[in-house]
């Protein structure tokens, strides 16, 4: 039981929900990017809103699948085509055994999941499944998916169905993820101060073309700080905003170093990590200013959605 | 607030403890005997303890905390407590002392010449500082596993290279101005690499995968290309 790797795509990964409790010995978090729109698509399946599944980057893969499976898709605005048949996103889908899943280009957003019923099978490594770029483990020995690789599928669901059955209802991922509306990014504040307290929410930024699962480059104004200081290597977290010498901010993401040396500017909430992830190179972006209520709040009320979609999922398979 | 450390924001399920803002073994000390009593108290919404220079990160379960009110105000009213206790300075860190035998110069440390060149030393002399210090491993970061030493022998700090090589490999043993490190695993690097050991510091099948744990004493041992001890 297994999928195929036709073609891999730009950047396809096998990630889970992050590996924890080891960034005293310098390894990171990695972990899906858009933790939100994993979680509908796990839950649409059946799974748990962890586990492992497909994490495409812009341009998506061909993969064949050995045996009748349940999939959803869910995430950025990419074109999947299965035979003729255009496949719709945020929705359970079963297929029949030997389907090939063409996905396309993103054409809203950066980053699409793909979940089984079951799941992934990859053995994990220090508690997770997810693959760490940087330190090479584990996913497909630590890397991403090339043509040929096969991922075992986990015992899951095999429905009946010769051609793809796709469910009537669908999740709405609004107003989680918007793609029609500019990105508004919370900020706290970080342990040093800008020389201009404004600079940073006065201005729009520019997603880098060098952006990746590390962090997001961005350019708009250049940024100085109120009492530059020497900095020795001080504890990073994903959400961090680094403010380098050249006065353009980093803002990190799920695969960011455990330490770094630069200013850190302020810490983007984990509420909008997956519009961060969906965010494009040459997209622009705001930061608004938040207080730590608010963003337990925006966290809250996140979590509860997704509570409540598996609710609503579990109550409908009942049905 | 307090006059041993101060309490930083960390995004909003992360805190930093500062005890100073400068690379000293003294300070180093305190955040790992800190780090090790949080340690022996570890609640379970307590994610990461993350040791530092002079800093100390902790990062908490929001699925765990987020319901309560003031939960906020309850961790930093922990964190203070149990990083101010008198038991701090009662219970340092284990430090696991940790022997290096590594080859220097050759193909294993091609910029041991211009150590040696920059310091004013010879080689032979570069070797003998190197390996008479006893290194604090003053954190793990920047790879998995890779330990930053303070300790280093003043004469031997060496500037590192104004363009990384594209390609360091696993095991080299590196100065990185004040720094000396031993890269885990092969990559790009900056440091001045003046030798390489076979001694793995990253392994994923062990139980902790790191060789070496914040806090930890290292020392190098000089051996020749076929592992004897060199005199």
């Amino acid at each position: 039981m297994s999928i195929e790797v036709l073609e891999p795509g730009l950047l396809t990964t096998v990630q889970d929900c992050g590996r924890h409790g080891y960034r005293h010995l310098g390894v990171g978090q990695s972990g899906v990017l858009d933790s939100f729109s994993a979680a509908v698509a796990n839950i649409l399946v059946g799974n748990s809103p962890g586990s492992p599944l497909l994490e495409m980057t812009l341009r998506g893969p061909v993969v064949r699948f050995s045996v009748p499976a349940r999939i959803a898709i869910c995430g950025a605005g990419i074109d999947v085509h299965c035979g003729d048949l255009v496949l719709p996103l945020w929705r359970r889908i079963d297929l029949a055994a030997g389907s090939t899943l063409h996905f396309g280009a993103c054409r809203s957003g950066a980053r699409a999941y793909l979940a089984v019923n079951g799941g992934f099978e990859v053995d994990p490594i220090l508690g997770s499944t997810s693959t760490d770029l940087r330190a090479g483990f584990p996913g497909l020995a630590g890397r991403q998916l090339q043509a040929g690789d096969r991922v075992r599928l986990a015992h899951g669901i095999q429905p009946d169905c010769s051609e793809p059955r796709i469910a009537r209802c669908w999740a709405n991922p609004s107003p989680e993820l918007d793609f029609k509306q500019t990105a508004l990014v919370h900020l706290l504040p970080g342990s040093d101060q800008l020389a201009d307290a404004d600079a940073l929410h006065s201005t729009p930024w520019t997603i880098g073309s060098a952006s990746n699962r590390q962090g997001l480059r961005l350019s708009g104004a250049s940024l100085q700080l109120r009492n530059p200081r020497e900095a020795i290597s001080e504890p990073v977290m994903p959400g961090t905003v680094q403010l380098p010498a050249d006065g353009n901010p980093i803002l990190l993401l799920a695969d960011a170093q455990t330490h770094g040396g630069y200013a850190r500017i302020g810490h983007a909430i984990r509420a909008d990590w997956p519009r961060l992830a969906q965010l494009r190179p040459g997209e622009r972006m705001y930061f608004v200013p938040c207080s730590t209520g608010q963003a337990s709040r925006l966290w809250r009320r996140q979590q509860q959605g997704l509570a409540r979609l598996a609710i609503a999922v579990s109550r409908a398979d009942q049905a | 607030m307090n006059s041993r450390f101060a309490l930083e924001p960390l995004g909003e399920d992360a805190f930093l403890l500062r005890f100073g803002s400068s690379i000293d073994a003294a300070t180093n000390a305190r955040v790992h005997a800190v780090a090790n009593v949080l340690q022996q108290h570890r609640p379970s919404w307590l994610i990461e303890i993350v040791p530092a220079f002079a800093t100390l990160a902790v990062q908490v379960d929001l699925n765990q905390l987020a319901h309560e009110v003031n939960w906020r105000e309850r961790i930093q009213t922990w964190l203070l407590a149990h990083a101010d206790a008198e038991d701090v300075g009662m219970a340092p860190a284990p430090a696991t002392m940790h022997t290096i035998p590594v080859r220097y110069g050759g193909e294993f440390g091609p910029d041991l010449d211009g150590v040696a060149r920059h310091a004013g030393l010879s080689p032979d002399e570069v070797i003998k500082r190197h390996c008479a210090a006893r290194y604090q491993v003053g954190m793990l970061g920047f790879a998995a596993g890779f330990p930053y030493l303070i300790g280093l022998h003043e004469s031997l700090i060496t500037p590192r290279h104004a363009t990384p090589r594209t390609e360091v490999m696993a095991g080299s043993v590196g100065i990185g101005g004040e720094q000396t490190g031993i890269y885990p695993r092969k990559g790009p690097g900056g440091w001045q690499i003046i030798g390489r050991t076979d001694a793995i510091l990253f392994d994923v099948q062990r139980q902790p995968p790191a060789l070496l744990a914040p806090g930890d004493v290292v020392v190098f041992r000089a051996i020749d290309e076929r592992g004897r001890p060199l005199a």
